[in-house]
């Protein structure tokens, strides 16, 4: 029985009382004396060169009290790019400028290219609309095949093409591969698309820049999963203001899955422009602007083959992908495709030979990025479909075809031929847990109880792999990351015994507020309800690079139990001078301090009074106070890994896809909150049914978003998503970081979509659609529909 | 949004006469129209309100009709409809969510003739008649393209008068992002025959499905309908489906609300 509220407690979330009750507070809570409002005007067109912008009307409209334009910031740097890939020739990627405001030309619609400051948002509104603009349209790029041609249209005029890079992995390995696929006995290939998705989280972004004339410091409150990289990029590339001058606070945050990552140029505007007009400056994107400024996810097109041997097992995977950028490089775009990518290319399997080629291509469109999974989804997907065709053209059982390529649970630690060594993992234990619980024996019979009814069942598969807790630092820095990859974590113990943790990682749905002080009172013995945990301000957490990439428990948790160690070792310490014994002699246990052997004890809260009222203190051996930061770089990635089973029933006459059940089997290594950690499975789960079956984002050849709104683009709602079974008692605890534990933010995300595909597939195949080898994501009715009958 | 001015009248005349005052539109629940404004591309000067109309509230039967006012919601209908004439009723009911059902109203729906809205359909697929404030305009005059209706300038919907079928049924298939009709049919059955018309499918808004009419007419039974189908030429092509699925949904859709209706 886990320690009530300690590790392995299914704990209420503390944070869900205000959050439900609407009592959070969120940015666009944060109203400041004397705040403007700051309305962008945006480009409708794709492309364009900006010939003149004349403000002087909107200029005189009422209340506004200044038009800013791209010559306003003359001054700035661009919104930089925060991870530098280097092609297969050993060249650095093609980065464009990426400027706050559109300098010369319009790149995709949705880019800012005014910027009106009012007193009202109103009249910001109102003045908009009555700046002149005179944009001479130009052929818009979208394709990305296309743009790749020679003579394309290019997106920005001073690069030498729309190639960003050329990447290949492992470019060492490709001459190796292509001899395999020469000898192999059976090739099986797929060509796919990987649908481009807009992330949607329930709170739109908001900026609130302030300015404090009296001692020249900034403060900008912004919607962000990671506050100091902010202040990082913002304060040294784009504004060049120093660090100790420049504040970030993200407060409750509404959900980011990746979105919110990255430093965008509404809230290097509200920054600067709050130092110019010397008033607050506030922006609140609606959800149209949302869908055309928020960094989007995915948009991949594939091939993939897989070489096997006459016995069937793998011996080489190929793959070229073109990787969608949009029109300029978001935080982190470089590497989503190619390291987050390329380096899970080699899934839960052995094969020994990998080579991978992602072309990175500028278009018309609204910048792409990390999205819950970012690359590990995109990998995922080629190969759980390319099995599970590949079991198809041999015949063959998909489980057993898995099965019989499996990294096998002896086998660990796994060098896998993209560069990563996985740690742990028991992929057939998931398997085995997944069929049980998806009573997988008895499928038949359920289809043919479907059948009966004239519906179409199936049941798909997908085994998955992700690389989480990124990242080691040195390591991510010989990849091209401008930036490392560590966590930090101070933990301040007060006076009285209870304990404030200040914590580098950021909470924006996750649930830390619970997860982190159950961590911590574990390790102390104390109730949790005397541990709060801080985050999201960079005025007072030590310098951390925030929640993505589902890092939080693995590389901010590991920087708690770094700091609360140390905690630990000075109370004992005091607690060995009130007792009058040695320090190696005191046991910590139930917050209670004793001497091993013995019956004398002290309580903890008898020394954190010691260390701040230190009457009775060996103050010529020990500081006073009880309080001590940590940082932590983690040596590896985590390797979560888990079995995926889908079960849909399909109608024949509309094509509309039932989801009837969905088990995730995960290995997520230890497990701190089961209750969370479900939680985090379902919300992922949605996403990834959300991009298998609902979710797309369209722009036409003009570069249109045709997906603009929630009238066109399918959130998944609650009757979309149901049928959960989710497990997590399949554990091999990560060998590299204190609490071994793995992550699980994005698993859901990175496992259903596979699954759902292959069940679609497999519903199609039993029924006689045999011809319908593949359908691009999503599958909506009408896909579905139109591959059965073509 | 602009700024307007907001006007709630009490009586069909006061709100005729509002409306005669410069830039003025009716607003009914404002489900549409609030949108629009919001998004700026609708900028009335003047908002009457047809609310507070107590003549334009309501459903009432008056023998082998059901009058409901052009000012109902969606959810009063659903409710108040049923036991009278459950088919329109259910209709109702499946419009948007429970939100839209408390605001959204028939006159509104109406009146906007969304090419994929569901009253459309239910009031071309009675023959019901549409009562304004000068005259009564049959359904199947009213509906004239997408968006276009036979309203004047300053017309307003106070109600509309449903002949009550013997059996109806709506088959709605959700266009999955904004579920409205991806297309829907409804099928009414009348002692002088049986009525089918189709939402959601074609670039002219609701259609009457003569074909179908004649064979359900003569037999009414999903099976007499099997072999026809609507050609796809102007069905409407978009990210959810394209002219052929929608063909094909027509005679499923077609073929479901004869089954739900017998
Ligand atoms: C999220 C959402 C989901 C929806 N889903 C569906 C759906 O599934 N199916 C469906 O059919 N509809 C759906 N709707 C539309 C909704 O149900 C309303 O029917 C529609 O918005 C119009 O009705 P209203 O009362 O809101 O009209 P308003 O928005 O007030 O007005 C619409 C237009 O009609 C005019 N008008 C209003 N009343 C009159 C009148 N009496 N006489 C003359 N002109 C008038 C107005 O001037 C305006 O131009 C949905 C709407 C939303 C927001």
């Amino acid at each position: 029985m886990p320690k009530d509220d300690g590790i392995g407690a299914s704990s209420k979330r503390r944070e869900d009382l205000r959050f439900l009750t609407g009592n959070g507070k969120y940015t666009d809570d944060i109203n400041l004396r004397g705040q403007t409002y700051v309305h962008f005007l945006r480009s409708d067109l794709a492309h364009g060169r900006i010939n003149s912008i004349d403000t002087a009307a909107a200029e005189a409209m009422p209340g506004v009290l200044k038009v800013f334009t791209a010559a306003d910031f003359a001054s700035a740097g661009g919104i930089p790019c925060g991870w530098q890939v280097t092609d297969r020739f050993g060249e650095v990627m093609q980065e464009p400028k990426h400027p706050i405001l559109a300098e010369g030309k319009v790149r995709h619609v949705g880019d800012p290219i005014a910027a009106v400051v009012a007193e009202t948002y109103e009249q910001a509104r109102d003045a908009a609309e009555a700046i002149d603009l005179d944009i001479e349209e130009l052929e818009p790029v979208v394709d990305m095949v296309k743009a790749l041609a020679p003579g394309a249209t290019k997106v920005h005029d001073d690069l030498t093409s729309n190639l960003c890079y050329d990447w290949g992995f492992v470019e060492d390995n490709k001459d190796a591969v292509n001899a395999a696929f020469e000898s192999a006995a059976h090739v099986v290939s797929l060509e796919l698309t990987n649908n481009r998705l807009v992330a949607n989280p329930m709170e739109p972004r908001v900026a609130v820049g302030d300015y404090d004339p009296w001692n020249d410091s900034h403060t900008l409150y912004t919607t962000s999963q990671n506050p100091h990289v902010i202040r990082l990029l913002m304060g040294a590339f784009v504004l060049n203001i120093p660090e100790h001058k420049l504040r970030v606070v993200a407060p409750d945050v509404g959900g980011g899955f990746g979105s919110k990552i990255y430093h965008y140029a509404e809230e290097a505007f509200c920054t600067f422009a709050a130092k110019v007009l010397k008033r607050p400056v506030k922006w609140t994107s609606s959800r149209s602007e949302a869908f055309i400024s928020d960094a989007h996810g995915r948009d991949h097109k594939t091939k993939i083959e897989l070489a096997l041997d006459a016995d069937h097992n793998f011996m080489a995977i190929r793959t070229e992908t073109y990787a969608n950028m949009g029109a300029y490089l978001s935080t982190f775009a470089p590497s989503i495709p190619t390291w987050l990518h390329g380096t899970l290319m080699a899934g839960n399997y052995r094969t020994p030979l990998i080579y991978v080629n992602v072309k990175a291509v500028f278009t018309n469109t609204v910048p792409v990025d990390a999205y819950r999974g970012a690359g590990r989804p995109e990998a995922t997907f080629q190969i759980e479909r390319l099995v599970d065709k590949a079991a198809r053209e041999l015949g063959v059982d998909p489980i057993e075809l898995r099965r019989k390529n499996f990294i096998k649970a002896d086998q660990f630690p796994y060098q896998t031929p993209v560069a990563v060594v996985y740690d742990t993992g028991n992929y057939d234990a998931t398997m085995d847990k997944m069929l049980e619980l998806a009573d997988y024996a008895n499928f038949e019979s359920r289809h043919a109880e479907s059948a009966a009814r004239g519906k179409l069942r199936g049941f798909g598969i997908a085994h998955y792999i992700e690389a989480c807790g990124i990242a080691p630092s040195n390591l991510v820095g010989q990849l091209g990351a401008r930036a490392g990859l560590y966590e930090s974590a101070s933990v301040r113990v007060n006076a009285t015994g209870s304990i404030s943790v200040y914590t580098g990682s950021h909470s924006h749905g996750q649930g830390h507020e619970t997860t982190f002080a159950q961590v911590v009172a574990e390790m102390i013995g104390v109730d949790a309800s005397s541990i709060e945990i801080h985050h999201g301000d960079t005025s007072n957490t030590p310098m951390g690079m925030g929640t993505y990439g589902s890092r939080s428990l693995a590389v901010g948790g590991s920087a708690i139990v770094k700091a609360t160690n140390k905690v630990i070792d000075k109370a004992k310490k005091i607690a060995a001078h009130l007792l009058e014994a040695a320090p190696e002699d005191i046991e910590l246990k139930d917050g209670k301090f004793s001497v091993a052997g013995t019956d004398k004890s002290v309580d903890w809260s008898g020394v954190t009074l010691a260390a701040y009222v230190p009457h009775n203190y060996p103050l010529e051996d020990l500081e006073p106070g009880l309080e001590e930061t940590a940082f932590y770089d983690p040596s590896n990635f985590t390797f979560p890994s888990g079995a995926y089973g889908c079960e849909i029933e399909l109608d024949p006459e509309t094509g509309k896809i039932d989801i009837l059940r969905f088990i995730a089997a995960d290995d997520f290594g230890n497990i701190v909150n089961p209750m969370i950690v479900e939680g985090q499975v379902h919300g992922g789960l949605a996403q990834g049914i959300g991009q298998a079956l609902l979710e797309n984002c369209v722009y036409d050849d003009q570069g249109q978003l045709l997906s603009g709104s929630y009238m066109d683009y399918t959130m998944p709602r609650a009757d979309d998503v149901r049928g959960f079974t989710v497990d997590h008692s399949c554990i091999t605890p990560c060998t590299h970081n204190p609490l071994g534990v793995k992550g699980c933010g994005e698993a859901g995300a990175i496992g259903s979509p596979p699954a759902v595909v292959n069940a679609a597939i497999d519903a199609l195949h039993r029924a006689g659609h045999t011809h319908v080898t593949h359908i691009d994501m999503p599958l909506t009715p009408s896909r579905v529909w139109a591959a059965m009958n073509r | 949004m602009h700024n307007f001015e907001f006007v709630k009248p009490a009586s069909v005349a006061d709100a005729v006469a509002a409306l005669g005052r410069g830039e003025a539109q009716p607003l009914s629940g404002g489900q549409t129209l609030i949108p629009s404004m919001k998004a700026r591309l609708n900028a009335p000067e003047i908002l009457v309100s047809l609310t507070g109309i107590t003549e334009m509230q309501g459903v009432s039967r008056d023998g082998d009709s059901l009058t409901i006012g052009a000012a109902t919601t969606h959810a009063t209908v659903a409710r108040d409809a049923a036991s009278d004439f459950p088919g329109l009723a259910a209709l109702a009911g499946q419009i948007g969510d429970p939100a839209v059902r408390n605001r959204g109203t028939l006159g509104g729906s109406v009146a906007n003739n969304d090419p994929s809205a569901c009253y459309p359909a239910a009031v071309l697929g009675t023959g019901a008649t549409i009562v304004t404030n000068t005259r009564e305009i049959a359904a199947d005059d009213f509906f004239q393209g997408m968006f276009t209706t036979a309203l004047d300038e300053g017309e307003i919907i106070t109600g509309v008068r449903f002949p009550i079928a013997q059996a109806s049924a709506y088959a709605k298939f959700l266009q999955p992002a904004s579920r409205f009709a991806l297309t829907g049919v409804f099928v009414a059955k009348y002692a002088s025959g049986v009525r089918v018309a189709v939402t959601g499918a074609s670039e002219n808004g609701v259609f009457r499905w003569a074909e179908a009419e004649a064979a359900l007419s003569a037999q009414f039974d999903a099976e007499a309908v099997a072999g026809l189908s609507v050609s796809p030429h102007e069905m409407i092509s978009d990210l959810h489906g394209t002219p052929e699925y929608r063909a094909h949904l027509v005679r499923v859709m077609n073929q479901r609300g004869v089954r739900a209706a017998s």
